[in-house]
């Protein structure tokens, strides 16, 4: 395009200016340019943490080196893809996207209701073409157009010529692809803002209850009503592991995880019950309900200086390694005559290293022990401030058992009773449950954006393969010519134009 | 559940890929023995050559049949699918490039890619027996899916194509490099002879765009399925983990590809170049990112 023709003009005004910019923005060079600029922008959030995805990682960024992180975070680089350059980028393609694709779909309106072109007078200027000999007594026109028909080809006589066109479905699918592609979008826009995701930690017999109060974390989207929440509630029943014990190179690698759970809905206060795996998740109406982690959960019974139950169930200990080896805190505000906190470790299968620490060496429950590090003094459950369960505040707390003080780690076997220090009481070893890591989910869009996908595929794939090609056959005065042209690329365009001379030849 | 593990199986499989790999030596000296001698030749006496051309392919065929052995070996000793692990996708990727490569050998313009494509075998098999190799092990429950035969199968494939494309593209390149086309010197002169026993540039660039098309559509189906895992594995279909970025940027590439083919100005060496950045972008996504990457889909095994 030329830039003279901008200037040709004495007085560009305001829509002359909005014209020209529309029409660069809808033109091929700037989706093509803008496609690519999408693709640039979406590398670095591969590279530095994300936000959505990974929390602790952008955590330790502002650990290790603030005054970096506060610039990337400035340049929005922990949320490279709802910043506001990534979405600048991909709304002005999908503006650019429909300018382009509505004015073509009119366009092709117009041809599928449109003859076929006129004959070129020169046939032999086309990519491909032949001239034959007709056989006596035959209008190689005719037949022409009879074999062409057969081949679904829209064709039209005029004179002694005939004009074909095969192949409209490709630019059909060309502009179903890039509709379905806006169609993902709104889906995933109007998904996202409906949906929720929420985490829950369940011991075997515990039970979440699809409220606010339910879960541990929530992410729920813009339009998310907690009113719409589906009331169910999940009873974890029992979770299974099973672990690897055959294959020498292999043992201990885990091959299952199965959470029996039952579902229980106002209506159906018995409940079903349902199997929860990996990769198979409970699909209620309203909510998912997918299983993403697991751990153990010791179950310990706390008695105090007055011999009187202090603390008594199953705590959620974190794993920290493979072979399980898990942490977790206890906290006990109503411990006589102090509160104690502890910080505990519990190994499932237990050995103990030459240098005297424990390790687990398997990940089932073998030899389990618990080990704890108690602290006495103000567990600070008073301030009204929300406390972290997975980690204890030791500021106004004071060590009196484990490393660093005088007496060593309290240590206790499956079902064995061992005394805390200074007469504070006794802690007792009652059994081993294991916690299951849900999460519950619902996203009313992602069944939209799967159609508008699959359209968007189906689509693009039946554009790829169909040729757009135009056949004109015409009569010579010695016989006729074949000739054929295509849109962009036709590997058969040669052999369609043989097998045509040859068919009208042989009659 | 029990599984059944035979790494002495997957050892002896080792070997077989070691076997198919000095097969594959041999096929690839041949091959640029042929290409070096159809420099020094004069035209009439370019036919007495194509004997090793055809010499080339058998060894190919043979090598090919001998990796497949050992890929199913491999797939045997873990008892699934040969392709959860970086070192199984490079065997099995391996395989399929080699089969896409005979399928369509039967065009001529295509066989004479054979060098490339031997090579880039050789490239990734060394890399996976040296780098990526690790004992056959049970598939983490994550893994445990049917979605791991359907997803990682087409992606190997769309793989597959888009590499055919880029040796094609490499080739239209190199053909309409300057200092080729007006070779000066004696060396480029030769060098000239040898890419003239290529398809001309309108077939390489023409073939390369329908091997990228394959792969594009096969690459989107990947792109939509793991879409489908991701929501049945981890509770959202999308999350930007570093694999599906990469998978994006790829499929974004690639389109802008197809684009720049129907975009004035930029058709031929341009398009092509962009064709070439896709794939780079495949290798390292396959590559470092698989390596190196913080994610989700941590299953290079090593
Ligand atoms: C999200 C953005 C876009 C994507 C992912 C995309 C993708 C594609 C793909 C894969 C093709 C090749 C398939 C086919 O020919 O049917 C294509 C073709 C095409 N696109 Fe787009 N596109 C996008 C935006 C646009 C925009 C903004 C325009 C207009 C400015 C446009 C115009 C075209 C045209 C005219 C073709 C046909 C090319 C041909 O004749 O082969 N696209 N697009």
């Amino acid at each position: 395009m030329s830039s003279s023709q901008l200037y040709e003009a004495p007085e560009i005004g305001l829509t002359g200016w909005s014209r020209w910019i529309w029409r660069q923005l809808t033109s091929m060079r700037t989706a093509l340019i803008l496609l690519l600029l999408l693709a640039a922008a979406s590398v670095p959030g591969s590279i530095y943490p994300q936000r959505s995805a990974d929390p602790n990682g952008v955590a330790l960024y502002f650990d290790e080196d603030p005054v970096l992180a506060e610039t990337l975070d400035f340049f929005q680089l922990f949320d490279v893809y709802t910043s506001i350059w990534f979405s600048a980028i991909y709304i002005l393609l999908f503006t650019s996207l429909v300018g382009c694709v509505l004015p073509r779909t009119k366009i092709h309106f117009e041809a599928l209701k449109a003859q076929p072109v006129q004959t070129p007078t020169n046939l032999s200027r086309m990519p491909v073409f032949e001239s034959s000999t007709a056989a006596q007594g035959i209008d190689p026109v005719e037949k022409g157009m009879q074999i062409l028909q057969k081949q679904r080809y829209r064709v039209i006589r005029r004179g002694d010529s005939i004009s074909a066109e095969k192949g409209y479905l490709r630019e059909t699918g060309n502009l179903v692809f890039h509709f379905s592609l806006v169609g993902v979008l709104i889906a995933i826009g109007i998904g996202g803002g409906l949906s929720f995701s929420g985490q829950r930690v369940l011991a075997e017999g515990d039970t979440f209850v699809n409220n606010l109060a339910g879960f541990d974390s929530l992410s729920p989207g813009t339009f998310f009503n907690p009113d719409n929440l589906a009331p169910i509630s999940v009873t974890l029943d029992k979770f299974e592991v099973d672990y690897d014990f055959a294959n020498e190179t292999n043992i201990g690698a885990p091959l299952d995880f199965r959470a029996t759970v039952t579902v229980r809905t106002p209506e159906d206060q018995v409940g079903k019950t349902a199997l929860v795996r990996v990769n198979d998740p409970l699909d209620a109406t309203g909510a998912s309900v997918y299983l993403t982690g697991h751990g153990y959960a010791p179950q310990v019974t706390i008695r105090d200086a007055n011999g009187d139950i202090s603390y008594s169930g199953a705590t959620v200990f974190l794993p920290q390694d493979s072979n399980m080896t898990s942490i977790g805190i206890i906290k006990v505000p109503d411990n006589l005559p102090e509160q104690i906190g502890i910080v505990a470790f519990f190994y499932p299968s237990v050995i103990e290293l030459s240098s005297g620490a424990y390790t687990s060496i398997f990940p089932g429950v073998i030899e389990p022990l618990v080990s704890l590090n108690v602290y006495t003094g103000d567990l600070g459950l008073d301030s009204g401030i929300p406390l972290n369960v997975y980690a204890l505040d030791t500021d106004r707390l004071t060590q009196v058992a484990g490393r660093g003080t005088n007496n060593s780690a309290v240590e206790v076997k499956l079902g064995e009773t061992a005394d805390l220090p200074n007469g504070l009481g006794t802690v007792t070893f009652d059994g081993v449950k294991r916690f299951a890591s849900l999460d519950i989910a619902y996203n009313p869009g992602q069944f939209w954006v799967l159609i508008f996908s699959l359209l968007s595929l189906g689509a693009v794939t039946v554009s790829l393969v169909t040729p757009r090609r135009r056949v004109w056959v015409k009569a010579t005065s010695s016989g006729f010519e074949v000739a054929a042209l295509s849109k962009r690329d036709d590997p058969k365009l040669e052999e369609v134009v043989r097998e045509l001379t040859q068919g009208i030849r042989n009659g | 559940m029990t599984i059944v593990l035979n790494e002495a199986l997957s050892q002896q499989s080792l070997l077989v890929v070691y076997a198919a790999m000095a097969v594959f030596t041999l096929a690839f000296l041949v091959s640029v023995y042929h290409l070096s001698q159809a420099a020094s030749l004069k035209d009439k006496n370019l036919k007495s050559v194509v004997v090793f051309e055809r010499i080339a392919l058998a060894l190919t065929i043979l090598g090919t049949l001998i990796l497949a052995v050992g890929v199913f070996m491999r797939g045997f000793a873990a008892s699934r699918v040969p392709w959860a692990n970086l070192y199984e996708y490079s065997i099995t990727g391996s395989l399929i490039l080699l089969m896409i490569y005979l399928i369509s050998v039967r065009s001529k313009e295509v066989r004479i890619m054979g060098t490339f494509v031997v090579g880039f075998v050789l490239l990734v098999l060394g890399t996976a027996v040296s780098i990526f190799y690790v004992q056959v092990a049970s598939l983490m429950p994550a893994l445990q899916s049917y979605w791991l035969v359907i997803h990682v199968m087409v992606a190997l494939l769309a793989t597959g194509f888009f590499s055919l494309a880029a040796g094609l593209s490499g080739a239209y390149l190199l053909k309409t490099a300057n200092w080729v086309e007006n070779a000066k010197t004696t060396r480029t002169k030769n060098f000239r002879k040898i890419m003239e026993i290529f398809p001309s540039k309108e077939t390489l660039e023409r073939l390369a765009y329908r091997f990228n098309i394959i792969g594009f559509v096969l690459w989107s189906f990947t792109l939509i399925a793991g879409a489908i895992w991701a929501e049945r594995a981890w509770h959202r279909y999308w999350g930007w983990d570093t694999k599906e970025v990469w998978t994006f940027i790829i499929w974004t590439l690639y389109a802008g590809y197809l684009h720049a083919n129907a975009t004035r100005g930029w058709t031929g060496k341009r398009a092509v170049w962009l064709g070439l950045v896709g794939f780079a972008a495949v290798v390292f996504n396959f590559t470092i990112v698989n390596m190196f990457f913080k994610g989700l889909h941590v299953y290079s095994g090593l």
